[in-house]
């Protein structure tokens, strides 16, 4: 057998010249605990409990898990989903459903008729948020998916997953105010181009116009030049 | 007997001094109004004066398992049960219908008699010693006059039925719980006891009342004459706090039923009203040996200040227990659960040493102070407590120094 060796740090009572008083350190527990305590009543940083259903602590930012569809105005018309149905082809869990609406000459309206999340099945990845190339869908903040009804309370529908863009503005400020910017200056720019679109349009069809009537203009005042 | 529970003089029904005995006497005076046998009158007078003594601690139990949760959750900076009721104080009674509304589950393996028994037998010991204890001046319900031998002999009754429980359940955690709770309560009993003959032997009584009424007046004028405020009461009533919480198998003497270790200890195999029954045993337990410790060395019933006679006296002594027992809850919301040779050398190199120095002390007092040398026998009393003390930490430290722990199979 091996001599007992001594690994590690000696304990710290064993240091010569500091003597243990039997019972010092319990009075010191006591003093901590009773300190926690006291404070308690009227120290408002000790206590970080929030009684949950009638505060709520705030969520952070980073915080996702099922998603929404973003609109701008209008809960339908402003639905920036196009019904594109890349979220859904992305969707590992496959828990997304879309149809797209069309009217009765089988026209696409590029938006969606039907726009199902099944939150028992999505896990919460994010992909189709990443994925979305119209700022439509993203990840919620909403934690509170508890029913009585596992199947059709589980099932969001368009109507439960529709929310507004000043609900993404205070659930990301950072994230929303960006998409925000960025849709704007797209916006711009569309209207810019479809402007000068607009004004090159109406220029060629003035030119045009200025043409014809100057080609049919033309014979009489040829006409009259000649009388 | 008799002269001792008859009174005297029969002072105003109403007094404050007198309400606790209020459905005592009203019992007697009816039934003598309707010209009932004298049998009769004082079998009545006993049950409500022992209905009184439960109803108290049944209501002071209620709101102890609440405000014992409060306490917890405020030391770990927590609010509490706050759900039932205004500050959660409807807790106990939603408490209550949960544990009466639960299955009663005994295993097939189990005695089931013994399991039946086991926590009848916890409750009614408790129940019991309560009925000795000096509440007020004129209010002890049952003034035995050997009162502390009566709550000892009780107290011993309280591990054959946490042993019985262990027993009876027929599996092995409940058997392992009730051989800790043995081994735990016969060391602990030891040092309680014994610093108990300290007081014993300065009144020179074993009646509860007659003990508090040796620790009435003031030294000097304003000091209580209480026997904590002598040396060797110090010793005495620190020694009997300590093994009182080992007794009551409180935190951080709670191994019988260290939920990390045995599930519940002798309680695993216990659900509903029994189970609700050993907590209550437990709790009344509590009251009962915090008020001894109350009536043996913190006075009783007795003012702390000269000039507060007004104040009916029970109250004192329901101040006191309340003072105890937050400091119960006080060193259940500070310590870790102790281990078992921590335990056991604790209670026998530390306790009963010094519960027994207590002994000499109190006799070197009395004699003294009966040969009118009250200085010197403060000097003495001391001298005799603090001496070994010292020695005890010199040869404490000693054992730090050499126990560096030294480990032959898990080297680093």
């Amino acid at each position: 057998m091996k001599p007992p060796t001594q690994n590690g740090p000696k304990p710290k009572s064993a240091k010569p010249g500091k003597w243990v008083v039997p019972g010092l350190g319990l009075l010191q527990g006591l003093a901590v605990t009773g300190k926690n305590m006291l404070q308690s009543f009227y120290k408002k940083e000790r206590m970080t409990t929030v009684p949950y259903p009638e505060q709520r602590a705030p969520i952070s930012p980073n915080y996702r898990n099922i998603p929404f569809l973003c609109y701008d105005d209008d809960p339908e018309a402003g639905l920036r989903c196009t019904a594109c149905k890349i979220c859904e082809k992305s969707c590992p869990p496959e828990c997304i459903y879309i149809v797209m609406d069309r009217d009765e000459n089988g026209k696409a309206l590029k938006r969606p008729k039907v726009f199902d999340i099944d939150a028992s099945v999505c896990m919460g990845c994010g992909l189709c948020a990443e994925v979305c190339p119209f700022d439509s869908i993203y990840m919620d903040g909403q934690f509170e998916l508890a029913t009585d009804d596992r199947f059709e309370g589980l099932q969001l529908h368009l109507h439960d997953l529709a929310k507004s863009a000043e609900y993404h503005l205070q659930l990301r400020p950072k994230e929303a105010s960006e998409v925000l910017a960025r849709r704007k200056a797209d916006a711009e720019k569309k209207a810019a181009k479809a402007a000068a679109k607009a004004k090159a349009d109406a220029e060629k069809k003035a030119k045009a116009e200025a043409e014809q009537t100057a080609k049919t203009e033309d014979p009489p005042k040829e006409e009259g030049g000649s009388e | 007997m008799k002269t001792l529970i008859a009174q005297a003089a029969e002072p105003s029904l109403w007094s404050p001094e007198w309400l606790p005995l209020l459905p005592k006497r009203l019992v007697e005076n009816l039934l003598e109004h309707f010209n009932a046998p004298g049998w009769l009158v004082s079998i009545g007078g006993i049950a409500a004066g022992a209905a009184t003594v439960l109803a108290v601690f049944m209501t002071a139990f209620a709101l102890l398992s609440l405000i014992e949760r409060k306490t917890l959750a405020r030391a770990q900076n927590r609010i509490g049960p706050n759900r039932a009721g205004p500050f959660g104080i409807l807790q106990p009674v939603a408490d209550g219908i949960k544990m009466l509304t639960k299955e009663d589950i005994v295993p097939a393996k189990a005695e089931k008699l013994l399991h039946l028994l086991a926590p009848i037998l916890i409750v009614i010991p408790a129940i019991m010693a309560l009925g000795v204890l000096p509440y007020g001046r004129e209010w002890t319900p049952v003034p035995l006059e050997l009162g502390l031998l009566f709550f000892f002999a009780l107290g011993a009754l309280t591990e054959v039925s946490v042993f019985i429980a262990g027993w009876a359940s027929g599996s092995k955690f409940p058997m392992l719980g009730a051989m800790r709770a043995i081994s735990q309560m016969v060391s602990y009993e030891l040092p309680l006891v014994l610093s108990a003959i300290a007081v014993i032997m300065v009144s020179g009584t074993l009646s509860l009342p007659e003990i508090v009424a040796h620790q009435g007046g003031y030294h000097l004028g304003f000091l209580p004459a209480w026997h904590i405020l002598t040396p060797w009461g110090l010793v005495g009533g620190l020694v009997f706090f300590i093994a009182s919480i080992g007794e009551a198998n409180r935190c951080p003497f709670d191994l019988p039923e260290g939920e990390s270790e045995i599930v519940a200890g002798h309680m695993t195999e216990y659900s509903g009203f029994k189970y609700a029954l050993f907590f209550m045993g437990e709790y009344l337990g509590l009251f009962a040996i915090s008020g001894l410790g109350v009536t043996l060395f913190l006075g009783g019933w007795q003012a702390p200040f000269p000039g507060l006679g007004f104040v009916p006296s029970w109250i004192w002594f329901f101040a006191k227990l309340a003072a105890v027992i937050f400091l119960f809850l006080w060193i259940r919301a500070t310590f870790p659960r102790l281990r078992m040779d921590q335990l056991m050398r604790f209670g026998w190199l530390a306790l009963i040493p010094m519960s027994l120095l207590t002994i000499p002390a109190a006799g070197i007092w009395t004699l003294l102070h009966r040969a009118g040398h009250g200085l010197i026998a403060w000097v003495v009393t001391i001298a005799l407590l603090v001496v070994p003390f010292v020695i005890m930490t010199v040869l404490f430290n000693r054992g730090l120094a050499r126990s560096n722990r030294t480990y032959r199979f898990a080297e680093s």
